[in-house]
């Protein structure tokens, strides 16, 4: 895959930024322009009407039309954003429609990545200002126009619902009556906002405006995609990471009824045919031979041990206060190393991507995170200017990172380039999950000196890749991987002389960001680190870390609400899951989000682990949906414990072991704990909420296992023969 | 005295060793695998009826190269002797035995690391007497003393088949066997006494379709190496022929004519279809090694050649065995009060109810069908949780298909989920155990 | 050339018989509420009804399906127990991604049919064959609970 040519382009970013969330915007917002007249023939919606900003097109009649410059992967945010713009433009969320922003940088931009993305819990973080000015600055505009057709000052006016009123005389005109000349006028600078007590939606429970479509199957996801004379692709890789296609003879699929073509790549083959089944029925009657090339000999055992070995070679210093190697050459030690293996995303909807490829122009009808690198990725296999691709961004069915990378899609140009018509390439879950670019493997080493039952110094050694180096590389500044060093850099302890230090090691296998992005790695084993401390010196996990948190008060709060809601202290009842019972906390501080969460789990004597509650206490400051934000913390918790439990990709041979849900184990209802979320009263800045329940649970879960077993598995996920009651 | 302790451990040992040596012998003379059949077996040459060797008379007049794949199809050498994702015929597939493993060797002409430079004779030496070329005698699990009945054309046509293969390069892996096991030369001995060394030899008295049979049962199919269980010196027991044996941990049932544990109540019809396509209606899939042995051999056969296996099959007399009859339909309700097995029920309800329905009865498809199907009615359980461990098929068009569950699921719960599925479907509910699970997984 | 009935339409199909109904739905019919998962009955996404009893499309050769109905999620709130089911699912905010949502509710819908007021045993055993990437479980269990209220 080329470089991302719009990444490339990103200038200057300060990290600092891209750590801490700040709201650096970028680029002007507010420039009316057209967008592009639409030519999906997909059922999806349209902006339509006058165009007050890039976000708000008012028509004459209807709906409001508010661009959405984040992208609906289930987390909420077509609801939040448009709160966000209604609140300040004075409509009711039944009055507007959401509509996908297309690949537009200067204007869709994402304020701390720059690019256009969707991802890292930032939407909301990001959005809100820039939103709601938006909304302002639209409604501003439509007043105005009244106003001058009035001839009243526009102080006079008042607006609710779409309707500019001026109660001195009785008049009033629907938004709809003024767009026209409104989208004329001259855009004003620094409206003002509301305040906090003139909200009438945000903070309030707002109905979801995704799902009513969602729930009668009307909903378009990018896989659902139809265009009159489209065709089907199924398409396979090497079984061998990166092998190439060596011989294939394409006779036996193109014998069978419906195949129109095989598609062969150096690295792809594919079928295209009348329907999908088709398609991948003909893909598996080809013997094609592979040349398996260099990863051949690739191997799980091997790949866990480089990495170990590579955690001990040299890093680079992320944070450095005090003397910590110092103290810890000292002795009192306490140390550990926790490791993390590869992940898949397994979204529910495979990979897919439909392409009409056609006189020098493409149009691509695809679900993704990042449209504007789509774009440049497809006019770089097309060789044709970005501007003569066209992205019709769908909703997508789930994300949790993979659909932030456009590789997939630069595959499917290079198949519809060879393809006559607008195809549609869909990836067999056994693809999705080979094809993959995995959560890498981490490895966490950490000691700590303890005098009188103190922590003195600290030090953290996080071992992995760096994914923003590629990703966002104005983002990857003195060799330090913001992302993959969050949560080790600034926990939300005072553990004394600190040094953190980051290891960049690369293995060859494909990486990406995954629910939880590198907090996953760092505060899984900061927390488990704690618990292996609490053990060593007979502190309870509790009083240990409010002793810790002296100096932070708003986390020590979130912490005292988990552990009181759980009931921390108390004896578990026997449970039928498993005779061993244990109870473990966890706390974070990232995506400028404070969660806690206390864990409970069963034992058998073989060694399963259920979980049977799971109790979170959430600070995220000031919340625009809280019903959403309990959604997402109760999906992430689920999404982490399948994780914790069951997950892994491994490696033999060079291949990727894992093929479907038979041996991707997924949490089933069947299995679920009891999830009590407590959201804390806040009027701190927002922070995010969509990966910290997948971050926070992991911890808690390994953490209460210790507690049940009195064995701290270090490499994840739980193995239950190292904890069967025989061991 | 002690003239007299003497004296009686000498008549002891006496006892014993003529015991021994009558037990030995009540092994070695025994009859052949079809003395059953009324009739005198003649030699091949003697014979008048339409030739039970070779391929059937639809490709009597097709080039050689296909009946050579015919007749390699016959004989499915190819199961063996592929390793899982090698390539075919280069050997490599691991056999766990009591006393090893063993790994079967490269039959692709590769002139160093197969069979290229190999002769007819020793081509035949190796087929019909288990002897290689450098003298040495190969193990049993090599079903040589079936094979020895293969004539000398029908081998000479594998020969053929598997010389005009692709040479795979792909040395031999020496197998684990220790002492006293790995002293090959017991084998010449064991060759002595149970390798018959004889050509098929026909029947007149019974039909050119029965001869057939027998021939593809066997000669080729070797259909008793895994259906015919074993005496103490690991020799088919033809006294119980085809009452039931092992293969890699999987259960080779009774397919004697039992109407209870063997095939003694399926139709001729049931039989053809599940031996061509794996499956019969109500009766379950070939899976395992059986589903190799339909994938790999039998699926390629002509409709005349699976008549003719299926004539001969049910002519063969009834073993009685330990198995219960087959129990009746499942209630549609998941509710059952006498299955106390939460974890298997659990694991039901989420991985194997959308295929197999609360009935067993298969939700989208018959295949899928777990009522009426000889392995859920095993209290042994063995084969209901290798197809939990290794699932069958493949997600191909026209074999059925299951996942393999073994990889992420524990034994503790593969356990209970096989417990809970013959107990909701079966006749007796299994009782595995974690450990039996281990040493399922230890066995393929 | 076979006829099948969906959502009391009759369609004429031109896909060969061994077609799972799931690719019969989306790529010849166009009804693509009905999703592609897994292809192997382990997730639900593609979950219809044959004749009100729940069945994974993916493993339904279409030549097997005969003379029985077909509803899909386009159809089910035709129903009572479908309709109750999509309400409730909107009253308590079920969904997120929603790719899983037309399994899960053509799954409930069946079971509510079956059993008007399910336990959580009863929910488990209609529910735990569809999976939920985003982790609505939770409240999967209450919009049951909910919509058998109602």
């Amino acid at each position: 895959m080329p470089r991302d040519p719009e990444a490339m382009q990103a200038g200057t970013l300060s990290r600092r930024a891209v750590l801490r969330g700040g709201a650096a915007v970028l680029g002007g917002l507010f420039i009316g322009i057209e967008l592009p007249a639409g030519r999906a023939r997909a059922d999806e919606p349209q902006a339509a009407g006058a165009a007050l900003s890039a976000f708000v097109h008012v028509p004459a009649q209807g709906r409001v039309s508010l661009i959405m410059p984040a992208v609906e992967m289930g987390q909420g945010v077509y609801t939040s954003q448009a709160m966000c713009m209604a609140e300040e433009l004075d409509v009711g969320l039944d009055q507007i429609e959401a509509i996908h922003a297309p690949p537009d940088r200067e204007h869709y931009g994402h304020p701390i990545f720059y690019v256009q993305a969707t991802g890292g819990s930032t939407t909301t973080m990001a959005w809100t200002e820039p939103l709601r000015r938006a909304g302002a600055t639209a409604r501003a505009m439509l007043v105005a126009a009244a106003a001058a057709e009035w001839s009243v000052p526009t102080s006079e006016l008042v607006t609710a619902r779409g309707v500019i009123t001026h109660p001195g005389s009785g008049r009033a005109q629907r938004y709809g009556d003024v767009a026209d000349r409104a989208a004329r006028m001259p855009t004003p600078a620094d409206v003002p906002l509301k305040s906090p007590e003139q909200f009438r939606l945000i903070g309030t429970r707002a109905r979801r405006i995704d799902t009513p479509d969602k729930v009668v199957g009307k909903a378009v996801y990018g896989i659902d995609v139809r265009l009159p004379g489209m065709t089907f692709a199924a398409l396979t890789a090497s079984p061998v990471l990166g092998g190439k296609v060596e011989h294939v003879d394409e006779a036996p699929a193109l014998a069978m009824p419906g195949v129109r073509q095989v598609v062969v790549l150096d690295d792809i083959v594919a079928v295209v045919a009348d329907n999908t089944w088709i398609a991948e029925q003909a893909l598996r009657a080809l013997d094609i031979a592979w040349s398996p090339g260099a990863n051949a000999a690739l191997d799980q055992a091997q790949l866990w041990a480089d990495t170990e070995t590579a955690a001990t070679g040299p890093g680079v210093t992320v944070r450095k206060e005090g003397d910590a190697t110092g103290k810890l050459a000292a002795g009192a030690l306490v140390e550990a190393a926790y490791e993390l293996p590869f992940l898949a995303h397994t979204s529910l909807e495979t990979q897919n991507c439909t392409l009409h490829v056609h006189d020098g122009a493409c149009e691509i009808w695809v679900g993704t995170q990042v449209p504007g690198y789509a774009q440049a990725g497809a006019a770089q296999v097309l060789g044709i200017p970005p501007e003569k691709v066209t992205v019709h961004n769908h909703l997508i069915g789930g994300g949790f990172g993979g659909r932030l990378e456009a590789g997939p899609i630069v595959t499917a140009t290079r198949i519809a380039q060879k393809v006559a018509g607008p195809v549609k390439v869909i990836w067999s879950r056994e693809q999705d999950i080979r094809q993959d670019m995995f959560r890498p493997l981490y490895h966490n080493r950490l000691k700590a000196r303890i005098e009188n039952d103190r922590i003195t110094a600290w030090h953290h050694r996080v071992t992995g890749p760096s994914i923003l180096a590629r990703w966002l590389p104005p983002a990857f500044k003195d060799g330090i991987d913001s992302d993959a060093i969050d949560g080790a850099a600034e926990p939300p302890y005072a553990l004394g002389d600190m040094l953190v230090e980051y290891v960049r090691h690369e293995n060859g296998v494909p990486f990406s960001f995954w629910r939880g992005v590198g907090p996953n790695s760092t505060v899984f084993s900061v927390e488990s680190f704690l618990d292996l401390i609490a053990r060593k010196s007979g502190a309870d996990p509790v009083a240990l870390r409010r002793g810790l948190l002296q100096k932070n008060p708003r986390a020590r709060a979130v912490l005292d609400a988990a552990a009181a809601k759980a009931g921390w202290g108390t004896p578990l009842a026997a449970s039928a899951f498993g005779a061993r019972r244990g109870r473990g906390v966890a706390l974070m501080h990232a995506f400028g989000s404070l969660l806690a969460c206390v864990a409970e789990v069963a034992v058998t004597d073989g060694g399963d682990v259920r979980v049977t509650k799971v109790v979170v206490a959430a600070d995220i400051g000031r919340i625009i949906n809280p019903d959403t934000v309990v959604a997402q913390v109760e999906g992430g918790v689920v999404f982490g414990i399948a994780t914790v439990l069951h997950n892994r990709i491994t490696f033999a041979g060079g291949r990727v072991e894992q093929t479907n849900f038979n041996d991707y184990r997924l949490l089933r209802i069947n299995e679920m704990p009891t999830i009590e979320v407590e959201l804390m009263a806040s009027t701190e800045k927002s922070g995010g909420i969509g990966e910290p329940g997948t971050v926070i649970v992991q911890p808690a879960v390994a953490n209460a296992v210790f507690a049940a077993t009195g064995v701290q598995l270090t490499r994840m996920p739980l193995d239950a023969s190292l904890i069967a009651r025989s061991v | 005295m002690k003239r007299k302790v003497i004296l009686s451990l000498a008549a002891g040992a006496a006892v014993l060793g003529a015991a021994a040596l009558g037990l030995t012998g009540w092994m070695v003379f025994q009859p052949g695998p079809y003395a059953f059949a009324t009739g005198k077996p003649i030699p091949l040459s003697a014979y008048h009826g339409p030739s039970p060797t070779g391929v059937p008379a639809e490709l009597a007049s097709a080039a050689p190269a296909a009946r050579g794949a015919y007749v390699a199809a016959m004989a499915d050498c190819q199961a063996c002797h592929t390793a899982p994702g090698g390539k075919p015929f280069a050997g490599g597939r691991a056999f766990v035995l009591p006393f090893g493993t063993i790994y079967t060797p490269n039959l692709t002409p590769d002139p160093e690391t197969g069979i290229g430079k190999w002769t007819d004779a020793q081509f035949l030496n190796a087929v019909h007497r288990g002897i290689a070329p450098d003298g040495s005698h190969y193990y049993p699990a090599f079903p040589y003393p079936s094979y020895t009945r293969l004539s000398d054309e029908d081998v000479l046509a594998i020969k053929a088949h598997l010389f005009a293969l692709p040479p795979v390069k792909q040395a031999n892996r020496p197998n684990t066997f220790g002492f006293p096991y790995n002293q090959r030369w017991l084998m010449a001995i064991w060759s002595a006494l149970f390798n018959p060394n004889e050509r098929f030899r026909p029947v007149p008295e019974q039909s050119p379709e029965w001869n057939r049979g027998a021939y593809l049962v066997e000669a080729a199919g070797h259909c008793g190496e895994c259906h015919t269980p074993r005496n103490l010196m690991q020799a088919l027991d033809q006294r119980a022929k085809f009452g039931g044996g092992v293969a890699e941990g999987w259960t080779a049932y009774n397919i004697s004519s039992d109407k209870i544990s063997g095939i003694g109540d399926w139709s001729a019809q049931e039989l053809a279809s599940y031996l061509s396509s794996g499956h019969a209606h109500g009766r379950g899939v070939a899976s395992g090694p059986m589903g190799e042995a339909v994938e790999l051999s039998l699926s390629h056969l002509t409709k005349a050649d699976i008549g003719a296996i299926v004539t001969y099959l049910r002519s063969v007399p009834s073993v009685k065995g330990d198995l219960p009859a087959l129990a009746g339909p499942a209630p549609a309700t998941p509710k059952l009060a006498r299955i106390d097995n939460p974890v298997g029920k659990r694991i039901f309800e989420g991985n194997c109810a959308s295929c197999h329905a609360w009935t067993g009865a298969g939700a989208a498809r018959e295949e899928a069908q777990l009522t009426g199907v000889r392995a859920v009615n095993d209290p042994g359980g063995a084969n209901v949780a290798l197809m939990i461990l290794h699932g069958s098929g493949g997600p191909t068009p026209h074999r059925p298909y299951m996942p393999d569950f073994g990889k992420v699921y524990s034994n503790d719960e593969i356990a209970a989920v096989t417990n809970y599925v013959t107990a909701r479907f079966g006749t007796e509910p299994s009782q595995l155990t974690a450990d039996d699970i281990a040493r399922l997984r230890a066995a393929n | 050339m076979t006829a099948i009935s969906v959502n009391r339409k009759t369609y004429e199909i031109n896909a060969t018989e061994d077609t799972p109904l799931l690719w019969v739905l989306r790529d010849e019919l166009g009804l693509t509420g009905t999703k592609f998962g897994c292809g192997i009955a382990q997730c639900g996404v593609c979950t219809v009804h044959v004749d009100g009893m729940a069945v994974r499309s993916c493993q339904m050769p279409v030549g097997t399906v005969g003379e029985r109905a077909i509803t899909t999620i386009e159809g089910v709130g035709e129903t009572s127990a479908g309709a109750r089911v999509q309400k409730a699912w909107l009253d308590l905010e079920v969904v997120q991604c929603g790719y899983c949502q037309p399994g899960q509710i053509m799954s409930a819908a069946a079971l509510l049919a079956a059993n008007p007021d399910p336990d959580d045993e009863a929910i488990d055993a209609a529910m735990a064959g569809n999976l939920c990437r985003c982790g609505t479980y939770v409240r999967i269990r209450q919009g049951i609970k909910h919509a058998a209220r109602s």
